[in-house]
């Protein structure tokens, strides 16, 4: 990765994306959408991460595959945290 | 090592034994970084999936306290931390270019919004203390709810505290790599101090990322009953 250099315009280009992308959910939270409120906000800051991940931080330019191996495997621990504490409370109330 | 023998330089003298090359040396920093930041994760990791479940069994209470947010000082906030992440990585680039004052310049600028957002924080602490907002020390809720609510607040002072808390690290770090960079100790080929403390920052923002729709969006205009 050390030999990649990405252009500014480039990082000017996400940081513009980022931008939009943060009017956009600051301005959908005005609407009343019911649970649709959590998922658009949800999407669209996953969608800021991966701006920020892929192209601030480089992850698009690793190329050793060990430092990929490590961040997809964070990343699938999160979700296992998350997502199996969840779905013992959801399904708490179930008959 | 104070006596030097004469040695025949055949490597950058920022190349550390136990590597074989420059490159080698790199992907061992970004890794570790990486390896770091993955329990730094878990650890906020752990507060959001406590934030989920809360407002999942206690949703009223999450959106009555998500209501005292304040919108406009959320949004500002979170456009400063990504101008912050711009300058940041304008600054590693700069660094990988060997541009030794560009890289002073932006790193300095990445430490002033830094420390914006750390101002406009404080500006919001401010309000929720006088407002009786700290759960503990300092509480007061007209309704019966209160309890829950505090709950709330609790997730609110630790999971933003912690935040905070990053970012005064963080500032304090890119001080001291940008005074080093002023002092000159990194070139286009050794500039790794830059590329993991850029990391860190980028990371630290991608944490706001999502506690700025979490606290301040996603109950905005529901109604708690």
């Amino acid at each position: 990765m050390s030999e990649h250099i990405a252009s500014a315009k480039l990082y000017i280009g996400v940081w513009a994306a980022l931008i939009c992308l943060t009017a956009i959910t600051a301005g959908v939270s005005w609407l009343e959408l019911g649970p649709f409120n959590i998922i658009v906000a949800l999407t669209i800051a996953t969608c800021k991460m991966l701006l920020v991940a892929l192209f601030f931080m480089g992850v698009k330019y690793i190329n050793q595959k060990m430092t990929v191996i490590v961040i997809i495997a964070g990343l699938f621990w999160l979700f296992i945290l998350l997502s199996l504490s969840m779905m013992d409370y959801v399904s708490r109330g179930w008959q | 090592m104070s006596d030097r023998a004469p040695v025949i330089a055949t490597h950058s003298p920022a190349l550390r034994h136990h590597f074989s090359n420059m490159e080698q040396q790199m992907e061992a920093s970004v890794m570790g970084m990486w390896v770091f930041l993955i329990t730094e994760i878990m650890f906020f990791g752990g507060m959001f999936c406590g934030y989920m479940v809360y407002r999942h069994q206690y949703y009223s209470a999450w959106v009555a306290g998500s209501q005292k947010m304040d919108f406009w000082w959320g949004t500002l906030n979170t456009i400063v931390l990504l101008c912050s992440s711009l300058t940041m990585a304008l600054g590693v680039r700069a660094a990988q270019l060997g541009r030794r004052k560009s890289v002073v310049i932006f790193l300095l600028i990445t430490i002033l919004f830094g420390l914006g957002f750390l101002g406009i924080k404080g500006i919001e602490y401010h309000s929720h203390w006088t407002e009786h907002q700290f759960p503990g020390l300092n509480w007061a809720w007209p309704d019966a709810n209160g309890n829950l609510v505090a709950l709330f607040f609790s997730f609110y002072w630790a999971m933003t505290g912690f935040h905070a808390l990053h970012m005064v690290i963080g500032v304090g770090l890119v001080a001291f790599i940008a005074y080093h960079a002023w002092q000159g100790r990194y070139s286009a080929e050794y500039y790794n101090p830059v590329e993991t403390v850029g990391l860190y920052w980028h990371f630290v923002d991608i944490v706001w990322i999502y506690l700025y729709p979490l606290l301040y969006l996603i109950s905005h205009k529901h109604i708690s009953g």
